[in-house]
């Protein structure tokens, strides 16, 4: 696990360094907000949809974020040295899954921001906590499926391309799941605060069973060609 | 029928025995491809003019002798994938033969449920009166499509083959999970929004032992095409490995002459 930590912290010191994040990819989210707020142009659409559109536009920056942290990897072979000295697979696929998951936080933060001041979504007091658990799950969630899914496509031509739509699908559960829990931490009509727990519960379900499979493939994927 | 096959340049020792230079039909294969068109005829007979039309659908209910068999070989391909792609891995792709048969497999797997989609779709305005419904098996399926689209762009990425056989594997195991998943949450999505119940009279007709025949006929041809299929597919893959071993070969030859001179 330390080992995981010296990565995550390799990835966010190189994040910090960049500020990519903040400079291209928050932008870049928000963006997506403004886009969706215009092509809707109906404000109560708007509100109602705020919760899905949050998470989509999540879904596309990750995507974004996913590729820069493999480039990192893959630029001068990096990730070979990384695997040839002693450090396990899993824990360099867990190490960048966090620095992922960290990142992401701080975008969701962004972007359900984003809703509250732009779309004018509005959450309760006595819905904080699920907003909160649901955003860390679904982050989670994703940060495994980006990681996963990176290290599947790294190395490959068109691979930006190929990643939308190898994860997409993948993700479908998690934006089903992410956007219904958000929707009710919005104090929707249609869909009450103990459903919204209960998809909060399938984000865990999903977040562990990618986890698992990240770590135990991780190695596999990046075995070296020789 | 698959006249691409390499003539003369692949002909290297490593060619697998039973091909002959000019295809990849086999005794087995012309036997599997024959009894494919005498099956075959015979579902196109009986759906169009000997079984009965439906009371309530009529006519369309025919789509389901081409639509029902499509979604089962489009299923079995997948599992087929799945299988092969797995012992591959377990046997870390010492021999390609398993990773070909997983990657035919699922390119006659997208065909067949490209098919399925068309066809469903086709019979859904015929019936419900609209070419979509979200519904969960529908919503499933879709993205099922997707994700095997992906997998075939993976594998068509020029790459050496022993990578490309241990990204393709994991990513046909990785479907095996994320299916189960998007179902599943589909299925709670749907259930707990579909307040409006669409006009859905379930899709299931009542069937006359003909029209089962026929429908088991069909899933027999389809069956037969799918093996036929994935085994021509499959020896064109290994000449085509094999090809590009063989100008490799040549090409350094050719560098080693040069020095030589």
């Amino acid at each position: 696990m330390r080992q995981a930590l010296i990565i995550a912290r390799k990835d966010l010191l190189i994040e910090w360094r960049a500020r990519l994040l903040l400079v291209r990819v928050a932008p870049f989210a928000l963006l997506v907000l403004v886009l969706f707020a215009v092509a809707l142009d109906s404000e109560p659409l708007i509100l109602r949809a705020a919760a899905g559109l949050v998470w989509l536009a999540m879904l596309f920056s990750a995507l974004m974020l996913v590729q820069r942290s493999f480039d990192v990897e893959t630029d001068d072979g990096a990730v070979d040295v990384l695997l040839t000295g002693t450090v396990e697979p899993a824990q360099v696929y867990l190490g960048k899954m966090l620095a992922a998951f960290v990142q992401l936080l701080a975008l969701a933060i962004t972007l359900v921001s984003g809703a509250v001041v732009l779309y004018g979504a509005t959450v309760g007091a006595d819905q904080l906590v699920l907003l909160v658990t649901a955003t860390l799950c679904a982050a989670w969630g994703l940060s495994s499926v980006g990681t996963l899914y990176g290290a599947v496509v790294a190395n490959m031509s068109g691979r930006d391309s190929l990643l939308a739509l190898l994860a997409l699908p993948v993700t479908a559960p998690l934006l089903i799941a992410a956007s219904r829990a958000t929707e009710a931490a919005f104090g929707s009509q249609t869909i009450d605060a103990a459903s919204g727990w209960a998809w909060t519960a399938l984000l865990v379900v999903f977040a562990i069973t990618f986890s698992a499979a990240g770590a135990a493939a991780f190695g596999t994927l990046m075995e070296s060609d020789t | 029928m698959t006249g691409t096959a390499t003539s003369g340049t692949g002909s290297s020792g490593t060619g697998s025995s039973g091909t002959s230079s000019s295809g990849t039909g086999t005794l087995f294969t012309r036997i599997i491809g024959a009894a494919a068109l005498v099956v075959m005829a015979w579902v196109v007979v009986s759906a169009f003019f000997i079984t009965p039309a439906d009371t309530q659908q009529g006519d369309s209910v025919r789509i389901m002798y081409a639509h029902v068999p499509a979604a089962w070989i489009a299923y079995l391909a997948f599992i087929t994938t799945a299988i092969t792609s797995g012992i591959s891995l377990a046997r870390r792709h010492r021999t390609l033969g398993f990773d070909r048969v997983a990657g035919a497999s699922a390119e006659v797997g997208v065909l067949f449920m490209g098919l399925a989609l068309v066809t469903g779709s086709l019979w859904g305005r015929l019936t419900w009166g609209t070419f979509w419904q979200w519904d969960p098996r529908l919503t499933t399926t879709l993205f099922l499509f997707v994700t095997y689209v992906g997998y075939l762009a993976v594998r068509n990425i020029d790459s050496d083959p022993h990578r490309r056989a241990r990204r393709s594997a994991v990513l046909a195991l990785l479907a095996v999970l994320e299916i189960p998943l998007v179902h599943f949450s589909v299925v709670l999505w749907r259930s707990l929004h579909q307040e409006a119940s669409v006009l859905n009279p379930d899709g299931d007709v009542r069937l006359d032992d003909l029209m089962l025949f026929t429908l088991f006929s069909g899933v027999v041809a389809f069956t037969l095409i799918f093996v036929w299929l994935v085994m021509h597919r499959q020896r064109l893959a290994a000449l085509q490995d094999a090809q590009l071993g063989a100008g490799l070969d040549a090409a350094i030859a050719a560098r080693r002459a040069e020095t030589v001179a």
